[in-house]
């Protein structure tokens, strides 16, 4: 990856998940996993975001405040999907009120899978999310459109499988 | 008297982990009225009951709330027991009794860390968080995972810890706990904090008992109530008071829960002196037949699962009360009245999980 010339700011939003992979994006923040120390600094407002850490499958009350901050985040930018239910509905797949993963509202760029995403993962694919800023911030720079195309970061980086996997049928 | 003027707070707020919306009237910096608006994260789990076999419901059971998942699914599975008459081996309870302990100190602490942000001192944030990854720790290499364990099945537990490792936990907890009463010592000393907190938000003692407030926010106020004293589960072996502080305000509730710090460490090293050797679970077989309300104490107070059954495979009704939703009330009597400025502060303090109250 090569560098990118700017701290990229995230912006994270709740859209109906369990908390579970909200708390491991906060934890990536603070001192233990500490991104900050890269210049990423989360910030509340997404007109100054880059990098949108989005959790949780939509429900319709969601819809349109996802799209909404989406809307506002300024090009280049980037979605980055936490956890099985961002990515595809999860364990809460077939309940009545979730639309499923979060492709379905706005476009995804980077998959992080996990229940709950391990906050090794989520900067994985922050990482990952950095290399496609970086791309188009020099497609806008030289006057080409923005391509999407996915990326996705698997559960690798965890110590310990956690115990019920093979248990959950999905 | 100023103009009144409607501001709406959240749902995407820099404060909230979580989404929830607030429409505040205002009158110059005062706050006349709150009023809410919820719904953002109901995904209508309660329902998949019906088509998940019980025992693998657990796991969304769990996850009606990433952090205090834990109690959750054990609150769950104690309702099944409860119809079905299983006897949960002794050590599989204390073992509950362990992770819950557990799950309580991570949760407060993450609660201190977020009401520290609440007011802007980012420092006392990353200072609570890291304290907590010590906790984490302990959870993932006990359970294996970090706030999602599936550790808790109907009949028992799936892991075991053993005697020599709980002794070592204990140990260990003795560094965490000096790294805590540090850490309180600024919520409940610091001159600037106090300034933010004391006299901040009061909720009193007659208004808390009829709005039904739970947990801490209710124990903050002065009322003595915390269900580890029916003694569920290993409860009734352990030792434990309910701590009580009479403030009504912030700084209450921030007391009550510096202080559920300290006696969730006590419960845990009582844990590991009592833990008798037995198994850790049973075999289960047949379908849940009747119904149960089972109540167990969370981190934010008490949650009540009411189980229904009809003998097969899928449960009929599975219904959740979370500490949240009783709170909400509570938290709209503290915020008129206030200064815009400490709405995030006072929202903060019930230690709000939307995740729970809407499931
Ligand atoms: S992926 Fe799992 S931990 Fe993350 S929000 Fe969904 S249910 Fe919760």
């Amino acid at each position: 990856m090569s560098y990118i010339t700017k701290s990229p700011w995230i912006i994270h939003y709740d859209a109906s998940s369990c908390n579970g992979c909200d708390i491991e994006v906060l934890a990536s923040l603070t001192p233990l996993y500490d991104v900050e120390r890269f210049g990423i600094i989360n910030t509340g407002n997404p007109k100054h975001a880059d990098i949108f850490l989005i959790t949780g499958s939509v429900n319709e009350q969601n819809k349109e405040i996802v799209q909404n901050i989406y809307a506002q985040m300024p090009e280049p930018k980037v979605v980055v999907a936490i956890g099985i239910c961002a990515s595809s509905g999860g364990v809460f797949r077939e309940c009545y009120n979730v639309m499923g993963g979060v492709d379905k509202v706005i476009p995804v760029d980077v998959y992080v899978l996990g229940c709950a995403a391990r906050p090794e993962s989520i900067i994985d694919g922050v990482v990952k999310g950095l290399a496609v800023l970086e791309e188009r911030q020099t497609a806008l720079k030289e006057g080409r459109s923005i391509e999407r195309k996915v990326v996705e970061v698997n559960r690798s980086a965890g110590k310990a499988e956690s115990a019920n996997e093979s248990e959950v049928s999905l | 008297m100023g103009k009144r003027i409607v501001v709406p707070f959240g749902p995407q707020h820099p404060v909230l982990p979580e989404p929830i919306h607030l429409d505040l009237v205002l009158e110059d910096e005062r706050v006349i009225e709150a009023i809410p608006s919820i719904g953002y994260i109901h995904r209508g789990l309660e329902s998949l009951v019906t088509k998940r076999d019980y025992k693998n419901y657990v796991f969304v059971a769990e996850r009606i709330c990433g952090i205090c998942s834990f109690i959750h699914s054990s609150g769950y599975c104690q309702g099944i027991e409860a119809v079905m008459e299983i006897d949960v081996p002794l050590r599989a309870q204390y073992l509950r009794v362990f992770w819950s302990e557990l799950s309580r100190m991570h949760s407060h602490l993450l609660w201190l860390g977020c009401y520290a942000d609440s007011f802007g001192f980012e420092n006392l944030f990353m200072n609570a968080w890291r304290i907590r990854e010590s906790v984490l720790d302990i959870m993932e290499e006990t359970s294996g995972g970090r706030v999602i364990q599936g550790s808790c099945k109907v009949g028992g537990v799936r892991r075991d810890v053993s005697n020599t490792r709980l002794r070592e936990i204990v140990r260990s907890l003795e560094t965490i706990e000096t790294q805590i009463t540090e850490l309180t010592e600024v919520f409940l000393n610091d001159s600037t904090v106090m300034h933010r907190t004391k006299g901040v938000g009061v909720l009193s003692e007659s208004d808390a008992w009829k709005l039904g407030a739970a947990g801490p926010t209710l124990r903050g106020s002065g009322i003595k109530s915390d269900i580890r004293t029916t003694g569920y589960g290993a409860y009734e072996f352990l030792k434990m008071k309910p701590v009580v502080h009479h403030g009504g305000d912030c700084y209450a509730r921030c007391m009550v829960r510096a202080d559920e710090l300290h006696s969730s460490i006590d419960l845990i090293r009582q844990v590991s002196d009592q833990i008798p050797d037995t198994e850790i679970e049973v075999k289960v077989t047949g379908g849940p037949n009747g119904e149960y309300f089972s109540r167990v104490e969370q981190p934010r107070g008490e949650a009540v699962h009411y189980v229904k059954g009809d003998g097969s495979k899928n449960l009929v009704r599975h219904r959740v009360r979370t500490p949240t939703c009783a709170n909400i009330p509570p938290l709209l009597t503290m915020l008129a009245g206030c200064d815009l400025s400490d709405v995030p502060v006072i929202v903060l303090s019930i230690d709000p999980c939307i995740s729970c109250t809407e499931r």
